[in-house]
């Protein structure tokens, strides 16, 4: 009897160490490949950080990097443009499209739309991408020559990251316990009045979250806004003007990069990472600030 | 605990095995290519091909410019370089077999009425001195100047022959590959653009809405191209030292036979005709 007992404590704590060791290892993994990154990216770029001073990436006159001319500048406005362009059209868009899956719809509709969304979000980027080449640059161009421009890929952009907002507001706010909805309901709340006073506040982290995870697609997007977006080095000054971000500059010239061009390319993947950190910190802010109050 | 350790040792182990098969392996028969951008992927793409009809062969492509193309096969730190222009007066202690020409056509929407460009107004309209077709008896429309990337071979041989600096060039739309060149100008009634002749001539010719321009009264043609009238071309010279390796000449007579047609066609380029 003793002897069986001893058995199973033995076996479980065995158990234990070994789920332990495992987990610590998964995580241990995770977090040494982001690390691997970060250090892979700054030997990549340490032959061009090491002879061009930093302050020349943002002060030198333009883009010309077989010529010695490194300005990254017009590059990060133009994905902070594009990104934040696309999200101010989505977070409105797309919480509205959450809370009529959630309150407004017939569970039958709400079913079919939410298929839809699911669909939109399977599409891969570069079949918006070709559909905008092909489709929407054309048609501005008609209107506002040449097409390909800050504006297309705003647009490009929003269809792409929708579904990213839509679903992970839906789940936040079906999260929601129903307890608060009956409460709001029992002191003789509009359906406006709760969802404005109750289940938003309530699921309010969750769609933070989500706007986050759309943020980081949009300014993370590369072969899609590639090839809406005209990709000319400039600081916009339209909608209608062409810009290049960050990761499309890389995509399109690191083929044949050598050298220290290739090394200042390198450069623009630790300022795109920067920029992301930035942005996840920033989102760490507005969570916490909301959960106190 | 115990078998822990054997798990460690067991792996060690297959780490270890793993590694030396993988010394073995590169001692054997190997093939060292080094030059050229525009020829790399091609090389690749040859190089792959070649390892597969000889089994234990294996083809190294490692990229850095023309010129060290030429400055390592001196040196003989590789077999074979990869140079993708004319050779030189001061490199004739080089052997060069070309395996591919390349050429740029200048390209416009089908609807465009304008019919050939002189050599001054093509480079007015990229430099931005000429922005409306009608100053060139087009329709009163605003010219889309399509560019490509920095980097890009295309680029450097376009800039080489109408001399001009990319920081001169006044773009609205910059492009990466061809076929996304061919996209934007079909797509783009007002658009010139220059993309590789043989991906230009392949789809113009499966009605996607595209027209190549003549240039100095050259029709833009891989048939012209082959016979050496068009002039914004170059050749894709494989060099080696003057007695090449057994090794190095099988490859490069591979390069040349039907065998690499379709490969070389798939990059865009023209085969040379060996017979």
């Amino acid at each position: 009897m003793i002897w069986w007992k001893c058995s199973i404590l033995f076996q479980s704590v065995s158990i234990d160490r070994w789920f332990n060791a495992g987990l610590r290892l998964g995580a241990t993994v995770a977090a040494l490949i982001m690390a691997l990154i970060l250090l892979f990216l700054l030997l990549e770029s340490w032959p061009a950080l090491q002879h061009i001073p930093l302050m020349r990436f943002v002060t030198d006159d333009a883009w010309h990097p077989l010529e010695d001319r490194y300005n990254l500048l017009p590059m990060v406005t133009g994905t902070l443009y594009a990104s934040s362009g696309s999200l101010l059209l989505v977070i409105p868009l797309g919480i509205a499209s959450a809370l009529f899956m959630a309150f407004y719809a017939s569970p039958r509709m709400s079913m079919l739309y939410r298929r839809l969304i699911e669909l939109l979000a399977g599409i891969p980027s570069v079949v918006f991408g070709f559909w905008g080449l092909t489709t929407v640059v054309p048609l501005i161009n008609q209107w506002q020559p040449p097409g390909a421009s800050l504006l297309t890929a705003i647009l490009i952009l929003t269809l792409m990251i929708l579904p990213t907002l839509v679903l992970t507001s839906y789940a936040a706010l079906i999260a929601v316990p129903d307890e608060y909805l009956r409460s709001a309901a029992a002191l003789g709340l509009s359906r406006w009045g709760m969802i404005y006073g109750v289940v938003l506040p309530a699921a309010r982290q969750g769609i933070v979250a989500g706007i986050l995870l759309a943020a980081g697609r949009a300014v993370g997007e590369t072969m899609a806004v590639l090839m809406v977006a005209g990709n000319v080095v400039q600081h916009a000054d339209s909608l209608f003007a062409p810009i290049r971000t960050l990761t499309a500059n890389i995509a399109l010239e690191m083929a044949y990069a050598m050298g220290d061009h290739r090394a200042v390319l390198f450069v623009s993947g630790l300022l795109l990472l920067l920029l992301v950190m930035i942005l996840t910190t920033m989102a760490g802010w507005f969570g916490k600030e909301h959960h106190g109050e | 605990m115990r078998f822990l350790r054997r798990f460690v040792w067991v792996t060690i182990g297959v780490l270890m095995l793993t590694g030396l098969s993988a010394v073995s392996i590169a001692s054997s028969h190997k093939l060292v290519l080094t030059g050229s951008s525009t020829i790399a992927p091609l090389a690749v793409e040859l190089g792959r091909r070649f390892e597969s009809l000889h089994p234990g062969m294996r083809v190294d492509v490692q990229t850095g410019g023309s010129a060290r193309g030429i400055n390592d096969t001196r040196k003989g730190i590789a077999d074979i370089g990869m140079v993708s222009r004319a050779m030189k007066a001061d490199e004739q202690d080089l052997q060069a077999v070309t395996i591919a020409l390349d050429g740029i056509g200048i390209i416009v929407h089908a609807s465009n009425p304008v019919a050939a460009l002189t050599r001054q107004q093509i480079a007015d309209i990229f430099t931005g001195k000429i922005t409306n077709w009608h100053e060139v008896g087009g329709k009163d429309a605003r010219i889309t100047v399509v560019n490509k990337a920095e980097g890009r071979s295309t680029l450097e041989l376009f800039l080489a022959y109408f001399q001009l600096k990319n920081s001169e060039i006044r773009p609205h739309i910059v492009i990466g590959d061809n076929q996304q060149g061919i996209k934007t100008v079909s797509g783009n009634p007002h658009a010139i653009g220059y993309v590789s002749i043989g991906a230009a001539e392949y789809d113009a010719q499966r009605g996607v809405p595209l027209k190549l321009l003549p240039l100095d009264s050259v029709a833009a043609s891989v048939v012209n191209l082959r016979n050496g009238d068009y002039p914004l071309s170059r050749p894709l010279n494989l060099v080696t030292r003057m007695t090449p390796t057994a090794l190095a000449k099988r490859f490069i007579d591979f390069a040349r036979s039907e065998q690499a047609y379709d490969l070389v066609e798939m990059q865009y380029f023209i085969p040379v005709s060996v017979d």
